[in-house]
């Protein structure tokens, strides 16, 4: 009896052994750090007054976004991918930073990600964390998240008290907002024994820019699937990479 | 003289506590795992919610059943879910064509029952929420309604007296999220079957029906059933039945959750079960009777714009048919449903 104890201790122990040294520690830790901008200025939220490529002029008072799906391509074309979902609020200075872990050491070449949800979290009910209704980056009367809030004042704005809203989701058909994000990050080295830190521009000018021109006068509200895509169509190209380091 | 009184009050106090102490143990609002197992009834389909995401536990549905039946949910303290979902009613708003919300404000659509949920791929008339359990959170937020934010609910929750041990029972976590409240809910709301009314028992070969009965179930088939589907009588679909816009109320429908002018008047073809307590009918609770309902098949005087074409087959149905629809529809009364102890208020002791 006490011989057959010992002998289960023994096997316990030389597994735990087996997979303590099994794990070797190449896996590499990544921080993105989203810097928002309105054009060449760090965007200031309230205070600062900005001009869209009409010269109309606007502050901004909120500014979120979903982060998903992040791919880092590797330069012998395997893929790390994240099925983390993030939340980055321009009012929290800790949302804008992502700590992505277990990453291949490597050289990679591209990053990607989705900005917004992807339809299969829109419809799996309650989620937790960043998807969680709470956030208030849900639509509680036609289900679905909000990919991208912007909101401020704009004088030639036509709603109520001038404010503007973009409100930017809808995940079906013809007004799927969500928009796959791609950028070249060279050759860079991901490695143990350093700090993996990237970058990443995100220009909130770009909302009202190319193509499609917003003017406050015409254009001050979009809450539904009234004139998403219009948004989304701008949003895709506000990102870009500052530094790799 | 006076004495008595005293006397009188003594006891009745005495009478209130012991009748309290007897009530808190009271086997009625007791809800065992027994009461919890979800029995699917022969004939009915593979149920839509996924039971994998939110095991129904008695702790779990015994909060659900307190937070439906609490104002705590309301920014006045005084709306529940149950002041328009009445039990008596299938969870319908007996009476009332719109549905009412705090201080007095009137809402622009008919409040549903709620029975079968677990069937259901999509909430409200116009089926804008794909998951039941974030179907709570529209009437918890909306300003005619309850007019809470999710975030102030879960705030009042945490606060509570009791409240933080009854999510510590259900989910192991005394901290109240938007992710357990929801659940909880969802547990109460799973477990709203209907399916013992007098059609089923004459479907099970238990009862027999009257010959004007048969004659509507007939007509019902014919007529009906194209849309209000059995067992479930509905096919969860969205149609336009030909009803005039309503210009004050101006709702497009399932066109505003899906955009397209195709959807224009579409509405949620909703099931008929216990449908004679739920009157009044329609998405806006025009019809105040069924008699009005088949009135309006019948009489074919229809607003034709995208209107679905299935329902013309009913144009020119008599007195008698409609009559005998109206019988038949009566034997979808469910009172094993509408008595179940397990719905009971709670808080009623």
């Amino acid at each position: 009896m006490i011989q057959r104890k010992i002998s289960t201790c023994l096997a316990v122990i030389i597994i735990a052994m087996f997979f303590i040294s099994a794990k070797p520690n190449d896996k590499c830790k990544l921080k993105i750090q989203f810097e928002n901008f309105v054009g060449n200025d760090l965007l200031k939220l309230d205070s600062a007054v900005y001009k869209n490529s009409l010269g109309q002029t606007f502050t901004v008072s909120k500014f979120k976004y979903y982060i998903s799906n992040i791919h880092l391509k590797n330069k012998k074309g395997t893929e790390f991918i994240s099925k983390e979902f993030f939340l980055v609020n321009d009012e929290e200075v800790k949302s804008k930073q992502i700590l992505l872990n277990d990453i291949p050491e490597g050289e990679y070449t591209a990053i990607s990600f989705i900005l917004g949800v992807d339809s299969l979290h829109n419809c799996s009910g309650v989620q937790k964390g960043a998807l969680d209704p709470i956030n208030g980056m849900f639509w509680a009367w036609n289900t679905g998240y909000v990919f991208m809030k912007i909101e401020g004042h704009a004088p030639q704005s036509i709603s109520p008290g001038n404010i503007f809203e973009f409100h930017i989701g809808g995940f079906q058909g013809q007004f799927n907002a969500l928009r796959d994000i791609k950028m070249a990050i060279g050759n860079w080295q991901l490695a143990t024994n350093k700090e993996n830190n990237l970058k990443i521009k995100v220009d909130a000018a770009e909302i009202f820019k190319t193509p499609n021109e917003i003017d406050f006068a015409y254009l001050s509200s979009v809450t539904d699937n009234n004139n998403n895509t219009i948004i989304a169509d701008n949003y895709v190209d506000m990102f870009s990479v500052i530094e790799v380091k | 003289m006076k004495n008595k009184k005293y006397y009188i009050v003594f006891f009745s106090l005495i009478l209130l506590i012991l009748l309290n102490g007897f009530i808190e143990d009271n086997p009625y609002f007791i809800i065992t795992k027994k009461d919890v197992e979800l029995k699917i009834p022969k004939g009915f389909p593979k149920p839509v919610y996924d039971f994998k995401q939110n095991k129904i536990t008695p702790e779990g549905f015994v909060l659900g059943r307190k937070l439906f039946y609490d104002p705590i949910l309301s920014n006045d303290y005084f709306t529940s879910c149950a002041s328009c979902h009445q039990r008596f009613a299938a969870f319908a708003h007996i009476d009332h064509p719109l549905s009412h919300g705090v201080l007095g404000k009137i809402g622009k659509r008919n409040v549903p029952a709620l029975q079968n949920l677990i069937w259901k791929d999509g909430f409200m008339a116009d089926g804008g929420i794909n998951h039941l359990d974030l179907q709570p959170i529209a009437p918890m937020t909306s300003p005619v309604e309850m007019a809470e934010t999710l975030e102030n609910v879960i705030k009042k929750l945490q606060n509570d007296s009791v409240y933080p041990a009854l999510f510590y029972k259900a989910f192991g976590d005394s901290i109240v999220t938007s992710e357990h409240l929801l659940k909880s809910l969802s547990q109460f709301l799973c477990l709203m079957v209907s399916c013992d009314s007098r059609y089923d028992k004459y479907m099970q070969g238990k009862e027999k029906f009257t010959e004007k009965e048969l004659s509507g179930l007939k007509l019902f088939r014919n007529h009906c059933a194209g849309c209000h589907k059995e067992p479930l009588f509905t096919d969860n679909s969205y149609r336009n039945i030909g009803l005039k816009p309503d210009t004050a109320l101006k709702d497009s429908g399932r066109a505003a959750i899906t955009g397209l002018q195709s959807d224009y008047m579409k509405f949620k073809v909703p099931s008929l079960r216990n449908v004679e307590l739920t009157y009044p009918y329609m998405h806006d609770g025009r019809f105040k009777n069924l008699q009005l309902v088949m009135n309006h098949y019948a009489e074919g005087n229809f607003f034709t714009a995208h209107i679905d074409e299935i329902i013309l087959r009913n144009v020119g149905l008599t007195e008698e048919e409609k009559s005998d629809i109206i019988v038949f529809l009566k034997t979808l009364t469910d009172k094993t449903f509408l008595y179940d102890r397990r719905f009971a208020d709670p808080n009623f002791r």
